[in-house]
């Protein structure tokens, strides 16, 4: 039990991660005819709870409520690695991101996120309009016109060898770097 | 069918909770871990993403040759994303943009919040509101 415990107080390097990640394409497939993705769940949500009349939400969305319980899963998975956490940890980063974020003003680098941006005090300032809704409105739009996220178009898609795949995680790399060149500096100074 | 409806449930349920944990202990749902990817700064993700879709791709080049079935006993079926480039091209920069912003994608905001990071609550909301602005303007943007 104590090695359990001891080995999932470390965090996991790419190398185990990567294939447990990969073994979920396997694991949805076989269990229920599923293909792997998780962003589908955001417009079933909106067919289930939100009353609005537009074709692209209307659809037995009772037959996706397994997606629900997977989506239910990752919210308490994420509960009980953060129980297992050290309390205090930061992440290995790379020399180079150090001198970087350093740079760009973030000082706090404890935990997953930079506490300084995520707090509920940033909400109602520019930075939490840019960050949270802004980037939030950006994740539920791309995704649902992309037709697929991370997981359903890079990493379910493309184990498919799918075009659509391909062009959807070629893009999504084109506005990640935008965003990281060209914005990122710019947003955190404001 | 009843029966076999729940076991489904509980099966994806408890694949999301060993998802979430291994989004979070890999790192995968960190901004600084995004942006350092984003930089190419670091080889952690680009590894993660890489022997992930190996790993798939074995896979289900195994299910085929051996003509796997599903626990229910029915013949897998492979559905490939509809080719639409306008679309996934268009809607995956966005996506892009908003990834690198906020520092996550949609597995890693339900893993964030259950973690205790609550304001990704917000970036939740207006995940879904996007979501819904698709869905009102879909007929419109080309595809």
């Amino acid at each position: 039990m104590e090695a359990i415990t001891d080995f999932l107080k470390q965090p996991f390097p790419w190398y185990v991660a990567g294939p447990l990640i990969g073994l979920f394409v396997p694991l949805f497939l076989i269990i229920g005819n599923k293909s792997f993705g998780i962003s589908s769940t955001l417009r079933h949500f909106c067919s289930a709870c939100i009353p609005i009349k537009k074709s692209y939400f209307s659809y037995n969305w009772k037959e996706e409520i397994w997606s629900f319980f997977f989506v239910a899963g990752i919210f308490v998975g994420g509960y009980l690695a953060g129980f297992i956490q050290p309390e205090e940890f930061s992440i290995n980063l790379s020399p180079e991101a150090l001198l970087t974020f350093k740079k760009l003003g973030v000082n706090n680098l404890e935990g997953l996120l930079p506490k300084e941006l995520f707090n509920w005090n940033n909400l109602l300032s520019i930075k939490g309009f840019l960050f949270f809704i802004c980037g939030g409105f950006l994740i539920g739009f791309g995704t649902r016109y992309a037709n697929g996220c991370t997981s359903g178009h890079s990493i379910m898609g493309l184990s498919l060898l799918n075009p659509a795949s391909l062009i959807a995680t070629i893009g999504f790399f084109i506005g990640g770097l935008i965003s990281t060149h060209l914005f990122i500096s710019y947003l955190l100074s404001l | 069918m009843k029966k076999s409806n729940s076991f489904i449930n509980i099966s994806y349920l408890i694949l999301g909770v060993l998802f979430g944990i291994i989004l979070i202990k890999s790192e995968v749902v960190s901004w600084f871990r995004i942006q350092e990817m984003f930089r190419f700064q670091s080889f952690h993700m680009y590894g993660i993403i890489g022997s992930a879709i190996l790993v798939g791709f074995t896979s289900i080049q195994l299910l085929k040759k051996f003509d796997i079935k599903t626990l229910q006993g029915e013949k897998i079926v492979f559905k490939p994303k509809p080719l639409k480039w306008k679309s996934n091209l268009f809607g995956g920069m966005l996506f892009g943009l908003g990834w690198a912003i906020a520092g996550a994608c949609p597995g890693p905001l339900y893993a964030l919040i259950g973690s205790g990071y609550s304001i990704i609550l917000v970036v939740l909301a207006s995940a879904i509101f996007g979501t819904l602005f698709y869905g009102i303007v879909k007929e419109k943007i080309p595809h």
